[in-house]
């Protein structure tokens, strides 16, 4: 198979070379990704192996019965498969939460707040001669990015890796930082205020400065602002380290007005570094579904957001709800223990390829097929960009598509359209 | 004991390892605590020592990694901890925003002789 997508993270690498064992262009996580490994061998039921049609009426029934179940997972399946869970939510009257809400959520909430200047990955490889990355760390998460989209990539414009000034900005020096021009190490933390600080500068309010924000010196900041502004075409791509920290949401925020300044004198377009290969699906279809992203509470009939009360981690920890259906997922490895907490009380059903954390706690287990290599679909890069995942391995196992489909079918059947 | 600020997050290891969770390549890419030299000095620990981070939300039992230039450098007062569920014992609440806080966490390290938890008892333990 040619120009196969890697199903790994959000870079979605679209040139893979996959003969069924040995795969070519791949990074270590793409590599794991398609290398054999323990699977689910068949659906279970309280530790019995059963059929997938009797696994998913047992299912069905348990999220008939729940009063709130939540719906959790969907950044590692195919738009058509989270459309479904996003309609199995509103048919429940549950919770439709995704990864974003342990991730990029505050992007979200920022967006909301101030629009998103974005652009496409495309866009950085051909045109940016400044790159930014503000707390993520590519080497590690996104191995592919600066060959294809970022530092070295070889674009239209800018013909390569001597054409970019590349800053990285992070609480330690990762491994990123040694491709950059620039350093900046700043404090944990005060990633807010040094937005500020480069829109005084930028505004030319350099005066307002103290000598030192954040860790870094008013003269450092003057230089770093110099280098923003006198950019051609910049790209500022950002990570967890600004959503999972201290300010969150409001970092965001300012950084978005960051790049409105920086719009005022020239050109720029931020990106978050979005983790799982389709974790934008995640929101989107919920978004072209029911109106938002993540956080959807659907118990009163229609969808009302509210995050600090229908994500994943909040309903667990507030106990308010009484069912879990994971998919794709593995919340019980990545929630804090107090959520972990409420899901070991509860039934959960868990539907994925692989045995993991979750597997441990779940009184239904329902294997699915590896999308991108045994199921196909659609599926949008980090930037938003569609693109098709192919199948090109048979298996006995479902997809998750079929398995929500009947899941569906079956709820319609109980409770009605 | 010295007071630090934990960040958690991805590292390669931790990546290559997502979908086998259940194996001891897994709990070794996560089980770690990656620290300043200094820092480690300060509590008498050497690389592959254990050691106890608390913050508010909880704690847990670790091997200490020293950070190294060109991998992972930290400052002092900052420990790195790869994210799963030995990180998720102590990070912190969401504030209102419905995203918990992974990084930034206030906290202490100090030695200890306490074992690793296998993940199977960390369930456990929150049961």
């Amino acid at each position: 198979m040619r120009n196969a997508i890697c199903t790994f993270c959000g870079n979605a690498c679209d040139d893979i070379e996959f003969d069924g064992f040995v795969g070519k262009n791949l990074c270590p996580l793409g590599e794991a990704k398609f290398s054999a490994k323990q699977r689910i061998e068949g659906p279970v039921v309280n530790g019995e192996r059963v059929s997938y049609e009797e696994a998913i009426d047992r299912a069905v029934e348990i999220l008939v019965n729940a009063k709130r179940p939540l719906l959790y997972g969907f950044a590692s399946t195919v738009n058509e498969a989270i459309r479904l869970g996003v309609i199995l939510a509103e048919k429940l009257g549950g919770i439709y939460d995704q990864c974003s809400s342990v991730c990029h959520a505050p992007s979200t909430l920022a967006m909301i707040e101030e629009g998103i200047p974005g652009g496409t990955l495309g866009q950085a490889k051909n045109r940016a001669d400044v790159v930014v990355f503000w707390g993520c760390n590519p080497v590690e998460a996104h191995p592919r990015h600066p060959s294809r989209y970022s530092v070295m990539a070889k674009g239209f414009l800018t013909k390569g890796r001597q054409y970019r000034h590349v800053i990285v900005v992070d609480v330690r020096k990762t491994a990123t930082a040694y491709l950059a021009t620039e350093f900046y190490q700043v404090k944990p933390g005060y990633d807010y205020a040094i937005f500020s600080a480069l829109r005084s500068i930028i505004n030319g309010h350099e005066d307002a400065v103290p000598d030192e924000v954040g860790g870094v010196s008013r003269e450092k900041l003057k230089e770093f602002a110099d280098i923003l502004v006198n950019g051609k075409y910049g790209v500022i791509f950002y990570g967890l380290g600004l959503t999972h920290t201290r300010g969150s949401d409001r970092s965001v925020e300012n950084l978005v007005k960051l790049v409105q300044t920086l719009n005022r004198h020239t050109r720029y377009i931020i990106q978050p570094m979005r983790g799982h290969f389709n974790v934008v699906g995640a929101s989107a279809v919920a978004a072209w579904e029911a109106g938002y992203e993540y956080a959807i509470d659907f118990s009163r009939g229609h969808s009302r957001f509210f995050p600090s009360e229908f994500t994943a981690v909040e309903a667990l920890i507030r106990r308010d709800c009484d069912a879990a259906l994971i998919i794709a997922s593995d919340p019980a490895a990545h929630f804090p223990k107090r959520a972990v907490e409420r899901l070991t009380e509860i039934p959960v059903i868990q539907i994925d390829p692989h045995p993991n954390i979750t597997t441990l706690i779940a009184d239904i287990v329902i294997p699915s097929a590896l999308v991108g290599i045994e199921a196909e679909g659609t599926i949008y890069r980090m930037d938003g960009i569609p693109l098709r995942v192919k199948k090109f391995k048979e298996t006995e196992y479902w997809s998750d598509y079929e398995i929500l489909k009947l899941m569906l079918d079956k709820v319609i059947r109980l409770k009605g359209e | 004991m010295v007071d630090v600020i934990v960040i958690t997050g991805r590292t390669t290891e931790q990546g290559v390892s997502i979908d086998e969770k259940l194996t001891d390549e897994y709990t070794k890419a996560v089980a770690l605590c990656e620290m300043n030299e200094e820092d480690m000095k300060a509590i008498n620990v050497k690389e592959g020592d254990r050691v106890k981070v608390k913050t508010d939300s909880g704690e847990v039992v670790l091997f200490a990694k020293k950070a190294v230039i060109k991998d992972l450098e930290l400052p002092e007062g900052v420990v790195f901890i790869p994210m799963g569920p030995y990180a998720n014992q102590v990070v912190g609440r969401s504030n209102g925003s419905g995203t918990p806080q992974f990084k930034g966490i206030r906290g202490s390290v100090e030695a200890t002789h306490e074992n690793i938890k296998p993940v199977e008892e960390l369930l456990k333990v929150v049961k």
